[in-house]
């Protein structure tokens, strides 16, 4: 670049500063439709490759299954988006321009990533309705937080969640006192509050009866569509009761991607789960 | 109104706040107004323990709110009380002027027996008491916050954390002992004559310090209700019970320990700065870290994340202290140790526990 060129970059009035640039676009953009690109994403542990050239586009507004047998990298692949672990090398979007990984677990859940444990985490000394508030999409600074006040819209909004959730004669219970299945629905709330873009779910129906199971699928199908659903589950009649697209990862990169039926007729994926 | 919706859900700081009300009324009178001779008299020197029974006291709350509320055992909170004691008590240093033993108007006795010709920088302003004030607080502010900022991002948790802030107040005890640091070595500083221009030997100035003590004492007992009253507080006990899942709901769980470390050191501070005048002496042996061991002994006695129970704690413990050290000064450490057993083994909340299970049986 020429040095006319260069004074030319700087003096340029519609843009900013290149160093004034943030890293992260504060803006989600899906103009491609797609909300989350994973793209050669390896990672190992002491040796062994937990993630091995991953590739994983999840549309915006989808509902995706992923399935595959143990070790398969489901939850450590949870851990890369939601920035817990770095991957070795590979990159990971969230729309078109928002770099995951160069973010931070907090700033990825306000940029729009709610995450639901495999195990059920909540805050047990809390009320459920004290869980959700904490919940809340709103600034999470040190001070606004200190000087936090409900508004009336904020409250309703609780409600609304509570009511979905099914917890709405349980809101001033303490969250360490619900039965198992009632805790998953609260952090699956808890997700909710914050207004997520897209949710991923660690499986949401282990140890679940059979009644609380169909709730769950039905909450569930119900977000996709304003959300975008990735639930990772090892219960097969679960997921084809709720799957539109189902993904198959075995040691650590994708196997086979389809409709159940498709999946479940793939030679490999057969291998896989059967052995023969 | 705001004191009314702090104290809506507490009880127990409901009683608390009026027994101190009523005992910071009732002291001064007993002791200035009621002759000596008489039963009800309370001697100066009673008053003095007391006022410094106050400032444990709202240590305690400080080392509850980081215990008890946020889940970080700190098992150095000593160091930040100490550092606010030093600080008021280069004050009162400076107070003294020229009638120390060498009558040097400048610098204290110490100095001049070291053979120091200048004031070194760090002791100018003292001799101004905003300043010292001001500096109560920085100090230990400043180092909480400096120590907070390393550990909290490294994500340094649990008892790794608790060894470290040990290690903190020891390193400090040991630079304090030296004499070249200037802070007077393992004497400390001592021989205050007084403050604000007040004789600190008088009964008045005792009785005065007596009532900063519990002033302090109460809005300090607010001032962490209020914190745990708000969101912040909701959010800081998510931080003890599941600091994970908080961080991928979005806060920066780093931020939130950060600033209440730094509260709560500023708040041990402003105790230390208290007790050092009552005491009249601040050592180095203030750092120590059996102290600050102490001091979660008397919290978890009290019974932990109440606030009103660790200052229950303090009073208690520091009692038993003062009456085992004087009639069996022998079996006070086995006293405590025994103290601490019972309290883990019967009152696993603590005293403060025993209050709630009543309140419990009855509704």
């Amino acid at each position: 670049m020429s040095a006319l060129d260069t004074v030319r970059e700087v003096m340029r009035r519609d843009e900013v500063f290149e160093f004034l640039k943030p890293d992260i676009n504060p803006n989600l953009n899906v103009s491609k439709d797609i909300i989350l690109y994973m793209e050669d994403v390896s990672v190992s542990f002491d040796g062994f490759k937990a993630i091995n050239n991953l590739n994983l586009y999840i549309n915006d507004g989808e509902l995706r299954c992923i399935i595959g047998p143990n070790g398969a990298g489901k939850t450590t692949m949870m851990d890369i988006i939601t920035g817990r672990t770095r991957p070795d090398n590979g990159t990971v979007y969230f729309g078109q321009s928002m770099n995951l990984l160069r973010m931070t677990e907090p700033e990825i859940s306000n940029a729009g990533i709610g995450r639901k444990f495999q195990k059920p985490t909540i805050f047990e000394n809390h009320s459920v309705f004290e869980n959700l508030e904490l919940s809340m999409k709103c600034d999470k600074g040190v001070w606004a937080t200190l000087f936090a006040t409900l508004t009336g819209e904020q409250r309703d909004n609780i409600e609304q969640v509570l009511v979905k959730i099914g917890l709405q004669d349980n809101a001033m219970q303490r969250a360490g006192a619900l039965s198992h299945g009632q805790k998953q629905w609260l952090e699956i709330g808890m997700l909710l509050m914050q207004r997520p873009r897209l949710l991923l779910v660690d499986e949401p129906v282990a140890g679940m009866t059979h009644q609380e199971m169909e709730k769950t699928g039905e909450l569930l199908t119900s977000l996709a569509g304003e959300h975008s659903v990735v639930v990772v589950e090892h219960d097969m009649d679960f997921v084809r009761s709720i799957a539109r697209k189902v993904t198959v990862l075995h040691q650590g990169s994708v196997l086979s991607e389809g409709t159940m039926d498709e999946v479940q007729n793939d030679p490999r994926v057969v291998e896989v789960y059967l052995g023969s | 109104m705001f004191l009314k919706k702090i104290l809506k859900d507490d009880r127990g700081g409901q009683v608390f706040l009026t027994i101190l009300l009523v005992v910071s009324l009732l002291v001064p009178l007993l002791n200035l107004v009621v002759p000596e001779g008489n039963a009800f008299h309370i001697s100066t020197y009673t008053v003095t323990l007391l006022g410094k029974y106050l400032t444990y006291a709202l240590l305690a709350i400080a080392v509850d709110l980081v215990w008890g509320i946020l889940g970080i055992l700190s098992l150095g909170h000593g160091a930040f009380f100490a550092l606010g004691g030093y600080a008021m008590g280069m004050y009162l240093m400076r107070q003294i002027g020229d009638r120390g033993v060498y009558g040097n108007p400048e610098l204290p006795d110490f100095m001049v027996f070291l053979n120091w010709k200048e004031l070194p920088w760090f002791w100018h302003g003292f001799d101004q008491f905003w300043f010292a004030a001001l500096m109560v607080m920085l100090v230990p502010g400043l180092l909480a916050y400096l120590f907070g900022w390393l550990a909290f991002r490294s994500r340094v948790t649990g008892v790794y954390l608790s060894i470290m802030t040990q290690a903190l107040t020891y390193a400090l005890m040991l630079a304090f002992f030296r004499n070249e640091l200037g802070f007077g070595g393992n004497n400390g500083l001592t021989d205050f004559k007084d403050i604000l221009g007040f004789s600190l030997q008088t009964d008045a100035t005792r009785i005065g310090l007596f009532l900063a003590s519990a002033i302090a004492l109460a809005f300090g007992y607010l001032a962490c209700r209020a914190i745990v009253q708000s969101k912040l507080g909701r959010v800081a006990i998510a931080v003890r019970d599941s600091e994970d899942r908080l961080r991928f709901i979005g806060y920066r769980v780093e931020n939130v320990k950060l600033w209440i470390f730094t509260f709560s050191a500023i708040l041990a501070g402003i105790a230390g700065a208290l007790y050092v005048p009552q005491v009249a002496i601040i050592n180095p042996g203030e750092f120590s870290p059996l102290l600050s061991i102490e001091m979660v002994i008397w919290v978890a006695i009290g019974g932990r994340s109440t606030l009103y129970g660790a200052v229950v704690g303090a009073i208690l413990v520091n009692f038993s202290k003062t009456y085992f050290t004087g009639a069996f000064p022998e079996i006070w450490l086995y006293a405590l140790g025994g103290l601490f057993i019972f309290a883990t083994m019967y009152l696993p909340q603590g005293v403060a526990g025993l209050f709630n299970r009543n309140k419990e049986a009855q509704a």
